[in-house]
């Protein structure tokens, strides 16, 4: 199979079209489904009431925007390593949906902190670090913006990313080195203390929210592939 | 015997491509000269020989090391032209008593000025410093951008001079100019064309 | 496909030692030559260190109690200050390039660069602590730690600052887009390094948050001198 042909940003443009619309057709099915799960069927918390059901958005943003950073820092090192354009322009395309989901993780964060700890906002480990994740975010797109050439932001940015990649284990582990607000881990990979239908509740909302950042970002691709490339062939002759 | 060649080199600047598929070989003994029109892409090739910049595509190999001059005169202002001098040397690892250096500043007319602060000399006073680090410079491979710019007419003598000593030494050169200089380059680069 | 640069033959010994020397005594150099870099990050500390206690009043508990805080807020934006200068000259009048070329390995000169840059800056603003400290009627154990996690945390101000410079160099929206990078990367060392002191005037240990310090700082001079020499490249491209 010959690498190199998916890689061409005419390719990917034809390819990334086909593909988008499943996978937010995906994301919708899963979302509608895990919004069901978690509002309708699974249980009211003991101690929390139903303010609790926030999570079901805030700790699927989180993940997100944490997997999303992650990508965004591999393709960064692709770029940077192999000089491809396409890698570069997925990282840019993945950025905004990341912030995204790091606002909402830190906004609904704040919501459901209000009635369960009595305040909007509080410096603990793991919110500061998912804040400085969320700069992180806006600095690479900035950064990739500042530049006359584009090619330039591109490699700037991606080496913004990979340097900030030092911040995901802080915030996945920051509960666990410091005593803090959030509680420990309640899954994990050995297993669950928490009831299964809250549980299928969050792992279908994370599904969703991955499926719509793939969406996202394969259109936001296209855009860039459509600007960047706007003097290639195929491009004047679709206009 | 020093060797410089460049294979299939190719640069684009944003979206536009510079240039596509150059190629040239220089052996010692010889100097190639690069022209073509302003924004050709002479001294985007020229940082790419270096390894300024990353080409496209192609490939650049040499035999020796290379010493690079370009647009920037690489002068620090506020050091005088012997800390600039002997600071060039130190960085490429090169090893002259301060006898030699002063020599050299004196050859290039800088004797009375050499402890002033780069600041306090003209542009081609300047440039001088770096004919004085070319004296000095074992390196084999020059690769110099617009290498006469700021000089007067004596300081452009001299420089001729400078490189037919250098390649009758052995060394290479790789220059962007507009000039004729005395030594007449083995051939001729055409950008932009 | 990528250009390679194939060397055969003899190539100039470049050393770490000589490559670190060479940018270490000229930037130092250069900042004896050129005080005012080093009286800016001296005096916007000591000014906004002392505006402090004249904004909130001179109430004794409440300075003490904000007092290490407000410090590394003032050393930290001092630091900051500090950051355009350091590869700005080198890159308008063409030496960073001459020395990308040097045979010398890029973080030795890089690292000199960072090191004579924190003489300049960080380390004036951690001697100086403890003076500011007193305004804040700060105990001397307290001092002593503030001071300690000064040393440790201006170092890694300077490296993470250093790359952030270098990532934007040359780019448009100067000031903004360097604090908007370098801020968010400073404040686990603000939390570490003002917590430390904190800790200290309440009676705990502040050895945890000085070895996460210092485990910060050993971190940041392993790796961050790459980071800054691939930065630099790119912005060289």
């Amino acid at each position: 199979m010959n690498f190199y042909y998916f890689s061409s940003p005419a390719t990917f443009y034809r390819l990334a079209g086909t593909m988008a619309p499943f996978f937010f057709a995906a994301a919708l099915a899963t979302g509608i489904a895990g919004l069901y799960m978690g509002f309708v069927v699974a249980p009211t918390d003991a101690q929390q009431g139903e303010v609790y059901r926030v999570i079901f958005i805030h700790v699927p943003a989180a993940w997100m925007s944490m997997f999303a950073y992650f990508v965004m820092a591999c393709y960064g090192a692709i770029s940077l390593t192999f000089n491809t354009r396409l890698a570069a322009m997925m990282a840019r395309a993945i950025a905004p949906t990341g912030a995204m989901f790091t606002f909402v993780a830190l906004w609904t964060g704040s919501f459901w902190g209000r009635p369960t700890w009595g305040t909007y906002w509080v410096w603990d480990a793991r919110i500061t670090s998912e804040l400085v994740l969320l700069f992180l975010y806006l600095g690479f797109i900035a950064l990739a913006n500042a530049f006359e050439d584009p090619r330039r932001g591109d490699r700037a940015a991606a080496l913004l990313a990979i340097i900030g990649v030092v911040n995901l284990p802080i915030i996945y582990f920051s509960v666990q080195w410091w005593n803090t607000l959030h509680q420990g881990s309640s899954v994990s990979f050995k297993g669950t203390s928490m009831h299964v239908a809250m549980l299928w509740a969050m792992l279908l909302m994370a599904i969703s929210f991955w499926m719509y950042t793939i969406g996202a970002a394969l259109v936001r691709c296209r855009t860039i592939i459509l600007e960047r490339e706007r003097r290639a062939q195929w491009v004047r002759a679709m206009t | 015997m020093s060797s410089l060649e460049g294979r299939g080199l190719a640069c684009s600047r944003g979206p536009a491509t510079l240039f596509r598929d150059v190629s040239f070989r220089v052996t010692g003994g010889e100097w190639l000269a690069v022209r073509g029109p302003n924004g050709s892409g002479k001294t985007t090739l020229l940082r790419c020989v270096a390894g300024l910049t990353r080409a496209d595509a192609g490939a650049v190999s040499r035999d020796g090391d290379l010493i690079y001059s370009g647009h920037l005169a690489g002068i620090k202002d506020d050091l005088s032209a012997e800390e600039n001098l002997h600071g060039a040397l130190t960085l490429r690892a090169v090893s002259v008593d301060a006898g030699a250096e002063r020599d050299a500043l004196a050859r290039v007319g800088l004797e009375k000025r050499r402890s002033l602060p780069a600041r306090r000399l003209s542009a081609g006073q300047r440039r001088r410093i770096g004919l004085a680090r070319l004296m000095l410079d074992p390196a084999p491979i020059w690769v110099l951008d617009e290498p006469l710019t700021a000089l007067d007419d004596a300081g452009q003598a001299l420089f001729g001079e400078l490189l037919a000593r250098h390649l009758e030494r052995g060394g290479l050169a790789l220059l962007a100019t507009h000039h004729d200089l005395a030594p007449p380059p083995a051939r001729e680069l055409r950008m932009g064309v | 496909m990528n250009a390679a640069t194939a060397t055969a033959g003899p190539v100039s010994a470049g050393s770490f030692a000589t490559g670190f020397a060479w940018s270490f005594a000229r930037d130092l150099t250069l900042a004896i030559r050129h005080p005012g870099e080093t009286l800016l990050v001296v005096a916007f500390f000591v000014l906004v260190a002392s505006l402090f206690p004249l904004g909130v009043g001179a109430d004794p508990q409440l300075l003490a109690r904000i007092g290490p805080g407000v410090i590394w807020v003032c050393a930290l934006l001092a630091a900051f200050l500090s950051l355009p200068a350091l590869f700005a000259g080198d890159y308008a009048d063409g030496t960073l390039e001459q020395m990308t070329l040097s045979p010398h390995p890029m973080p030795s000169w890089a690292s000199g660069k960072i090191a004579a840059h924190w003489v300049a800056s960080g380390l004036p603003l951690t001697v100086l602590s403890p003076l500011i400290g007193l305004q804040y009627g700060l105990d001397p154990a307290t001092l002593g730690t503030l001071a300690a996690a000064l040393l440790l945390g201006t170092p890694i101000l300077s490296l993470l600052g250093a790359a952030c410079t270098a990532l934007a160099l040359g780019a448009r929206g100067g000031g903004v887009l360097l604090a908007l990078l370098a801020l968010p990367l400073f404040v686990p060392v603000l939390i570490f390094g003002a917590g430390a002191a904190e800790a200290q005037a309440a009676g705990l240990s502040p050895a945890p948050h000085l070895s996460l310090l210092a485990a910060g700082l050993i971190l940041a001079l392993m790796a961050l001198p790459f980071a800054i020499c691939a930065a630099i490249r790119i912005a060289l491209d």
